[in-house]
């Protein structure tokens, strides 16, 4: 099978996943006490700049089934809203504020994003694009 | 497979008829018949974490946590090595059935573990800083967090993407072959990081 050249997608994804996990591990190793935020900020920068990269590169590829990845994309990101979305609830329900919700929160969206970004990518990526299935129809 | 002809190691191939071609049966890629019953679990854990009584919180973490634990070590440890040697039609039949159902039974099994082992440990207060078995409480948020990132990352997209190809009218078999071997590989790693949880899980129960 020959591979297409595609960019590290599930490589940059699974970069930004474990940096927003490290992050939330660090807040959560550290309960009750108000340590600083500076290494959770920065895993989540790290981890919003992986993503914004992942985007920008997977916008950039020519002849991708960008249909089969919006179709498969969209239902993922239901289901991880709802997770992120539960999440967030417990978040909440146990009084957690101020900087830590914020950076708890901000790593949720990042996870809600980016995993069904990268659901999307791997199934695309062995599927036909429309232009190419509607030239081979022609 | 649509298309796709095989034959039996040692086998001869038949030189009058062509080979038949795999026959994939039919299937939903995510059976909805199950997302009430999901449904209903994810209310019930929702009013166990509101509630916030000892009792059904144990339930959800306890109960969540041994299906997530069994089925790992049975996926990664037992059927997976048994799937790589299956022949390709038994082994797309046995995709076809068994996939679906992962695709709804894990990610509920691991909110429900992990939402209200969160909320008990809060409860308890096993979660603090100030309790003495803490570092075994860390080291169960990083076995579990490189579970999730390995599940998230490559397990479920490879899953996807399998069923995604076995509905194409005329499947690609390597395709489909590359995206098992993620597939059993991931399972296996996840199997034996299980045991890990075990170990954390049964000396922190034992205090």
């Amino acid at each position: 099978m020959t591979e297409r050249e595609l960019p590290p997608v599930t490589a940059l994804a699974m970069a930004s996943l474990t940096l927003i996990v490290a992050g939330g591990i660090y807040l959560s190793a550290h309960l009750p006490q108000h340590v600083s935020l500076v290494p959770a900020v920065v895993l989540l920068v790290g981890s919003a700049l992986l993503l914004f990269i992942n985007l920008a590169l997977l916008a950039r590829v020519q002849d991708f089934a960008w249909d089969r990845f919006f179709e498969v994309a969209k239902w993922s990101l239901l289901a991880y809203a709802i997770i992120a979305g539960m999440i967030e609830y417990a978040f909440v329900r146990d009084h957690l504020h101020g900087g830590a919700l914020v950076v708890l929160t901000l790593s949720l969206v990042i996870f809600a994003v980016h995993v069904p970004t990268l659901v999307g990518f791997t199934v695309a990526r062995y599927a036909e694009p429309a232009a190419v299935g509607k030239r081979a129809a022609a | 497979m649509a298309g796709v002809a095989t034959t039996a190691p040692g086998v001869k191939p038949h030189t009058e008829a062509p080979p038949h071609p795999i026959q994939i049966p039919e299937f939903e890629i995510v059976p909805r018949r199950g997302l009430p019953i999901v449904a209903v679990a994810l209310v019930l854990l929702i009013v166990a974490i509101a509630v916030n009584k000892l009792w059904p919180l144990e339930f959800f973490h306890v109960a969540g946590g041994a299906a997530w634990t069994i089925i790992d070590l049975f996926l990664g440890l037992i059927l997976g090595p048994i799937m790589g040697r299956l022949s390709v039609p038994a082994r797309i039949e046995f995709t076809t059935r068994l996939m679906p159902k992962m695709l709804l039974i894990m990610p509920t099994v691991v909110t429900m573990t992990l939402a209200a082992g969160w909320q008990l440990s809060t409860k308890l207060g096993t979660n603090l800083t100030s309790y003495p078995n803490h570092g075994w409480v860390v080291a169960s948020f990083i076995v579990v967090g490189v579970m999730s990132v390995l599940a998230l990352g490559l397990l479920e997209p490879a899953n996807i993407a399998v069923l995604c190809e076995l509905k194409k009218p005329r499947p690609n078999p390597e395709v489909i072959e590359r995206l098992m071997k993620r597939f059993i590989y991931c399972a296996g790693i996840l199997g034996a990081m299980q045991v890990a949880t075990l170990v954390i899980m049964t000396k922190l129960a034992s205090g």
